[in-house]
């Protein structure tokens, strides 16, 4: 049975894909997300697990269309570069039309399905972006 | 005190999730030629409806992150994740393991999904509050959430909508409710099933108010009031399981339930019935108002059938733990509407090949 998600990589991927956890490098203080073995600036293999903050500030995005097989149900699949403190990473944002964004708008993580496996394989889960919810600044 | 188990514990953290899509009714009448006034008969405004990226474990998620934040407790420290719906992602492959694992509560924990209709969440309240009280777990986490199927075309499809619940329950001390009792009622009732591999449940029309709503519900209230010698007007507010915006009220008048006690915990007309959610969103909507000293009637109902009935009293801890996360109507402001293709398109009423 021949499979489009590889059921290591959704295993060993769940520590970024649902907490955002990343890796510092202690040679030269580089963040790096996803975290890396080695630190691709300095080469150091002296790196540790950080967590990254859940909210911060959509720096730029990109509406697309022509969306990759298995993506259609939600085009235009919508990429945001977010900054979350000293770091930016790349993530779909969701629960936004095109008209809705903004750069420089307040973001926050959610935990969405990011690509299931047609209809028997598996569901790969993960972080994405929204825009900040009213009343979520009570969150931490 | 007189020593029953449930007195031992109380509620630390709750949280809601409502997704953002929300689905007149007026279109649902439209596509189908229902009659206008259909949607009016059952209490119904409209429904919420989860986006395409959205499923029962993702508004798990949310909503047990929201109770999390507010317990304000070590996730480590959650010793049971029970995870109540009939919207599995997976038939086989336990969702509370990705919740639990998400939030950083595994994996010294125990976790796993039950199944009772829409009452599932329910029973693992009730088994937590016996879990915390024995001293087996110190906390431990339900979460009820669905995103609920209903054959397009048939009644149902009104009120069947998507949310989501969750509760850390634990020690009496630092709790913002502690509960007074519990009391459950189970008969084998077939009111509504879904049979293996079936993707819509079915229903037996009138057979699901008096047999199985009804009878369910008052007899697990009653029960309750007679084990704790407590009246229906000692309480300030009831949150009954809310299939649509009528049977709550009329269970309500039938247990001599003022209708303004009802109404503060009544979600379902805005947002549809949420299934594992329903009953215990009410309960939430009402934390997220209630004064320390408040009395709170819950009692939730899945159908096959059975309902637990539990009297909740508010702390003072719930002022300081309230702003914490989002509460019900900030999910609640937060709406878009859709019209029932674009409902159909998220919801997977479409037959497309993956
Ligand atoms: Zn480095």
């Amino acid at each position: 049975m021949s499979m489009d998600l590889s059921v290591p990589e959704t295993w060993r991927v769940k520590g970024p894909l649902y907490r955002l956890e990343a890796a510092r490098c202690k040679t030269c203080g580089r963040i790096h997300y996803p975290p890396m073995p080695a630190c691709p600036y300095c080469g150091s293999r002296d790196l540790e697990r950080v967590t990254l903050p859940s909210e911060g500030v959509l720096e730029s995005y990109s509406v697309v269309y022509a969306v990759p097989e298995g993506s259609r149900h939600k085009a235009p699949v919508l990429l945001g570069l977010v900054r979350l403190g000293r770091v930016r990473v790349v993530a779909e944002i969701t629960d936004a039309d095109p008209s809705e964004l903004r750069t420089g708008m307040e973001v926050e993580a959610v935990l969405r399905r990011i690509r299931s496996d047609r209809e028997a394989g598996i569901i790969r889960y993960g972080v994405m972006f929204r825009p900040k919810l009213k009343g979520g600044s009570r969150g931490g | 005190m007189e020593g029953r188990p449930e007195e031992k514990t109380g509620i630390h953290g709750w949280g809601v999730y409502v997704p953002r899509y929300r689905l007149p009714m007026s279109e649902i009448a439209r596509v189908w030629g229902w009659a206008p006034e259909q949607a009016s008969g059952l209490g119904m405004k409209e429904k919420a409806v989860a986006g395409p990226d959205e499923d029962s474990v993702t508004m798990g998620y949310e909503a047990a992150r929201n109770a999390l934040r507010r317990a304000s407790i070590e996730a480590s420290r959650v010793g049971a994740v029970f995870f109540g719906t009939e919207s599995k992602p997976y038939a086989v492959k336990p969702s509370a393991t990705i919740i639990a694992e998400a939030l950083g509560i595994t994996p010294a924990t125990m976790a796993s999904d039950l199944e009772f209709a829409c009452r599932a969440a329910s029973e693992g309240l009730r088994a937590l509050i016996g879990m915390v009280a024995s001293g087996l777990i110190e906390y431990g986490l339900v979460v009820g959430s669905d995103t609920a199927q209903a054959n397009p075309g048939d009644v149902l499809e009104f009120t069947a909508s998507s949310g989501a619940v969750a509760y850390i329950i634990g020690p009496r001390e630092g709790a913002v409710a502690h509960f007074e009792g519990s009391y459950t009622y189970v008969t084998d009732t077939p009111d509504f099933w879904r049979r293996a591999h079936q993707p819509y449940p079915l229903h037996g029309e009138g057979f699901t108010g008096e047999p199985a709503y009804f009878h369910h519900i008052e007899n697990a209230v009653k029960g309750l009031l007679a084990e704790l010698g407590l009246k229906p007007s000692d309480f300030d507010y009831a949150v009954f399981h809310q299939p649509n915006g009528k049977f709550p009220l009329r269970i309500a008048r039938r247990l001599g339930i003022p209708k303004e006690k009802v109404l503060p915990g009544l979600v379902t007309p805005v947002i549809g019935n949420t299934y594992n959610a329903s009953a215990l969103l009410g309960l939430a909507r009402v934390l997220d108002i209630a004064k320390p000293g408040d009395r709170i009637l819950v009692a939730p109902f899945g159908s096959g059938a059975g309902s637990d009935a539990y009297s909740i009293v508010v702390t003072d801890a719930i002022e300081e733990r309230r702003g914490l996360a989002p509460l019900f109507d900030d999910y609640l402001e937060r709406r878009k509407e859709i019209d029932y293709a674009t409902y159909a398109k998220f919801r997977g009423i479409l037959n497309v090949i993956k």
